[in-house]
């Protein structure tokens, strides 16, 4: 056991330079790509040389991606036009808001989406089915900046229960800063006016988010739970003389929810792509609303840092959803 | 030939049984026909700008309203069309083909090239596909070509895994050893054998793909790294509706619908056609 | 009430009249049951017996009322304690289903659920049937397990079903029968998937607890072997329905039905004739398209016109002998 968990993390630093490496490459996919990203296009004679002695811009394709891949070990991710700070120094303060939203998402999701999974197998081919699976479908369909755009139309400019965005309301202002998550720093100081605000804000963007990432997990649940009521130890349970609800949602569903755990790794890594629209559209201050502006003020050297910073994410939560795996399912031993 | 018609007349039984893929089929048609009979059914140009007119709410006159500049929202969203259909195909085309060979060669030799392949890939998609494309769009300059080619670099990496996966499940298979034994060389048995045998998910993908290929270059145009105006891209639409809502809300509402039909039509489908498929399977 | 023809009322404890199941399938509709008919009674241990896909597990699958779509029950009676089955709703059924009759299948690996403990899965049961507290279940559950000569019961019980053995794991299944009181338990196969050394030890013991608890015991198998050393009587069945029943002496030393005799006499030990061996000819049904009137006529050698065209009746023989062949209608059919 204790081998294999070596073996996965060893392979956490190989990928992320396969990373940078990637990320490398789309910088440079044509002669002044780099230059833009870096600089943007209204760069002055002064800056050009300035880069081009600090990045090597003049030298061959390996020495740069040499000094690229030296500044990113480094932390230096290079300095947001907009913000004037570096942008690891960004990448920090925004960071906590991004969490928070994808956090929340992800428990929406898990538990609405083997919800629905768990209700389409069980009536299968049945009107629910069609419905949950409709849902899901629908869900993954909607463009996410649309569905956040007509979710505010609805809820905040015609019905006026939800505000329309921002992370809390102005007046009542952030809570003393522990964690950097709203919710959580306002509930370990006791600050409920900041706690409710924080949740009506964050309900809007998290169910925009969760709704177009049903479908992986639903369908997952669905076929998996459709997979296990077909064994025999399900037809067992029913010859005992067990009812409907024992023998799906505790016998059937254990087993079930197994191969599901792999699929929440990869819906997270699509929960951060996500994040990139609905801050954009809710002004929630995360690194996704970060990259979209700076992309807005063709600032790049930000977006590159967001991508990077989100690969990293991605490929540690895999690697732990790896670990876990087969700490669930007791059948397995490494 | 009969297996052929025998599995036509299975997936009929199959769509028969699912209205949500009959639905499927029928918006993807209905959308396709818009595109190609697109000067015939939109009543103005997308790109006449008429100032009188700005900012009218739906009428008669103008089934979706006008925009900022007096256009026909209708006649832009039909016209949309077109652009989010090219992207789509494009793409895919270009990422199913290099994505299956790759895949296939991966598969089949096995060794150092698929361990290369493979990592490669694997790198590929540790990135979440929009950060990706976003980055690889913002190196080439926001354009509709340019999204394109962005999205082509990225999208093969889904095909060559799963191609690859069903190779390796075909490779020890007894009739690909069977072929060998008799001498077969290593292209005839790629073409006239694996491939055809991976078809199933290869179909499923590609119409899995194209939907995801117009959510991710409408998502792009939305942020101003794809189409630029006066194109009349969807993407580009909601996103000029975007400072005109509440009040002019139709600007934003209905480019986004289109998106919404037209990706619904290929997620349905292409769910109803792996269904089928799994089943077969099993 | 139940129309019973034969036997007093308050011996038979379970009587299959006439039971079809078919299932609709994209292919065609699959006549898996055409017209069983069975009957066991108290405290005795009945066999059914027939080869692979002639409808053994179906049976005990439809007398359970398990039978999932796309197959549905179609027509007959299982009167379990002149109450019939068929009658009942999933509520009324599952009361009847552990506690009137319970069912142990073939493979006992993924009978158990991989994820629970045999403990949990065991108390579940118990307390499913009887109103008792959890410690109380255990103490019954561990008493269960000593009747089937398990060692360590109670560790048993915190253990997971991957960990234990597959003679180890049916005995357990053995065991929760056992615990559940039932008055009928329906074995499918129980041994088939255990090891040849190990299957021997498990039939006894099933019968020896069975018996010892009064409980009756339907044997399904495919092998002559297992039916002969442990069944009283024996039903054989082929493409769907019973072709002949009685105890398993007369079958075995008189069987009627051509099948049967074709049966016994691919068995060496239980066949008398010194002449080679004569495997039956030609192939086992396909149940999507039987063949029409008895379903055995095309590889019958005493095939009469008559056995084309109509299902033969079920005609009682000597004492409790049944069989269904147009032979034994002499003065009709002879030719």
């Amino acid at each position: 056991m204790r081998i294999y968990i070596i073996k996965r993390l060893a392979w956490f630093p190989i990928v992320l330079m396969g990373v940078v490496t990637i990320v490398f490459f789309l910088t440079h996919l044509v002669p002044g790509s780099a230059i833009r990203i870096l600089l943007g296009p209204h760069a002055t004679e002064a800056m050009l040389q300035h880069a081009t002695k600090e990045y090597g811009l003049d030298k061959p394709l390996v020495y740069q991606y040499g000094i690229y891949l030296w500044k990113v070990l480094h932390g230096d991710l290079g300095r947001s036009i907009i913000t004037g700070r570096t942008v690891i120094a960004d990448l920090a303060i925004y960071l906590p808001a991004t969490i928070e939203l994808v956090i929340t998402s992800l428990i929406i999701i898990t538990v609405v989406g083997i919800t629905l999974g768990v209700v389409a197998a069980v009536y299968k081919n049945g009107m629910l089915d069609f419905l949950a699976r409709g849902v899901a479908v629908g869900g993954v369909s909607m463009p996410q900046f649309w569905l956040g755009l007509m979710v505010v139309l609805l809820f905040f400019y015609w019905l006026g229960i939800l505000p329309a965005g921002g992370k809390i309301d102005p007046n009542i202002g952030a809570p003393h800063h522990i964690t950097g998550l709203y919710t959580l720093d306002s509930l370990l100081t006791g600050n409920w006016a900041a706690f409710k605000s924080t949740l009506l804000h964050l309900i809007l963007p998290a169910i925009t988010l969760s709704l177009t990432n049903l479908s992986t997990t639903t369908r997952m649940t669905r076929s998996s739970m459709l997979r296990t009521l077909r064994e025999d130890y399900i037809t067992m349970a029913r010859a005992y003389g067990f009812g409907g609800f024992r023998v799906n949602f505790i016998y059937a569903l254990k087993n079930a929810l197994i191969p599901v755990a792999s699929v929440l790794g990869l819906t997270t890594g699509y929960l951060f792509g996500g994040a990139f629209l609905i801050e954009t559209v809710f002004d929630w201050p995360g690194i996704g609303l970060y990259a979209t502006r700076s992309i807005l003020n063709v600032d790049y050297a930000p977006v590159v840092g967001v991508a990077l910073l989100t690969s990293f994410i991605y490929v540690a939560i895999n690697i732990v959803t790896d670990i876990i795996y087969p700490l669930i399912d007791p059948r397995i031993k490494y | 030939m009969k297996k052929v018609k025998e599995r036509l007349r299975y997936v009929g039984y199959v769509i028969k049984r699912s209205p949500l893929s009959i639905i499927g089929v029928f918006l993807i048609i209905l959308i396709i026909c818009i595109a190609i009979f697109a000067p015939l059914i939109a009543p103005y140009s997308p790109y006449k700008i008429d100032m009188s007119n700005t900012l009218r709410p739906p009428s008669a006159k103008h089934w979706l309203g006008t925009d900022s500049l007096g256009r026909d929202v209708f006649s832009r969203v039909v016209y949309g069309s077109r652009i989010s259909l090219k992207i789509a195909f494009v793409v895919v085309s270009i990422a199913a083909t290099s994505g299956t060979l790759l895949g296939v060669i991966s598969g089949y030799y096995g060794g150092m090239i698929d361990m290369i392949i493979m990592r490669i890939v694997d790198v590929f998609l540790a990135i979440p596909t929009f950060i990706l494309a976003m980055v690889a769009a913002a190196s080439l300059g926001p354009s509709i070509t340019n999204v394109m080619l962005a999205l082509s670099i990225i999208w093969w990496t889904w095909y060559a895994r799963i191609v690859r996966g069903e190779v390796l499940k075909l490779k020890s298979m007894y009739f690909i050893l069977a072929q060998k034994s008799l001498g077969a060389k290593s292209f005839r048995i790629i073409l006239h054998h694996l491939i055809p045998n991976c078809m199933g998910p290869i179909i499923v993908q590609t119409t899995l793909q194209l939907g995801f290929a117009i959510l991710t270059s409408a998502g792009l145009s939305f942020l101003g790294l794809g189409a630029q105006p006066p194109a009349p891209s969807w993407g580009l639409m909601v996103s000029d509706g975007r400072q005109y809502l509440p009040g002019y809300w139709w600007m934003a509402t209905f480019p986004g619908t289109a998106i919404f039909l037209l990706v619904m039509g290929f997620l349905l489908l292409g769910d109803t056609i792996r269904d089928v498929l799994e089943r077969e399977v099993t | 009430m139940s129309c019973l023809d034969s036997g007093s009322k308050t011996e038979k404890l379970l009587e299959v009249r006439d039971l079809s199941t078919y299932f609709f399938t994209f292919q065609g509709v699959v006549k898996a049951l055409e017209g069983v008919d069975l009957g066991i009674d108290r405290n005795e241990v009945v066999g059914l017996i027939g080869e692979t896909g002639c409808g053994k597990s179906v049976t005990g699958l439809s007398i359970m009322g398990l039978i999932q779509p796309p197959g549905r029950i179609i027509g007959g009676k299982v009167i379990f304690k002149e109450q019939n089955l068929l009658d009942l709703k999933e509520k009324e059924l599952q009361r009847i289903r552990g506690k009137g009759i319970s069912m142990i299948f073939q493979k006992p690996m993924s009978s158990l659920n991989p994820v629970f403990t045999i403990g949990k899965q065991f108390l579940d049961v118990i307390r499913l049937h009887r109103k008792v507290k959890v410690n109380e279940a255990r103490k019954i559950a561990v008493t269960s397990l000593r009747k089937v000569v398990l060692p360590d019961p109670e560790e048993t019980l915190d253990r997971y079903p991957h960990e234990l053995s597959g003679g180890m794991q049916q005995r357990v299944m053995i065991a929760m029968a056992l615990a559940c009181g039932s008055d009928l338990l329906i074995a499918d196969e129980p041994t088939t998937a255990l090891d040849v050394s190990v299957q021997l030890q498990v039939l006894k013991l099933l019968r020896r607890v069975m018996k010892d608890a009064g409980m009756s015991i339907l044997l399904i198998s495919h092998d002559m072997g297992v039916i002969g050393s442990s069944c009283e009587r024996v039903n054989v069945m082929y493409a769907g329905s019973v072709v002949e029943s009685g105890s398993v002496r007369a079958i075995i030393d008189r069987p009627l039905h051509p099948y049967s005799k074709g049966l016994m006499e691919v068995i060496p030990s239980f066949s008398e004739s010194t002449k080679r061996l004569q495997p039956l000819k030609g192939e086992v049904p396909n149940l999507l398209h039987p063949p029409q009137g008895c379903r055995f006529h095309p590889r019958c050698p005493f095939a009469m016109s008559v056995c084309k065209e109509k299902v033969p009746p079920r005609v009682e023989i000597e004492d409790r002998h049944y069989v269904s062949c147009f032979i034994f209608h002499e003065n009709q059919y002879r030719s």
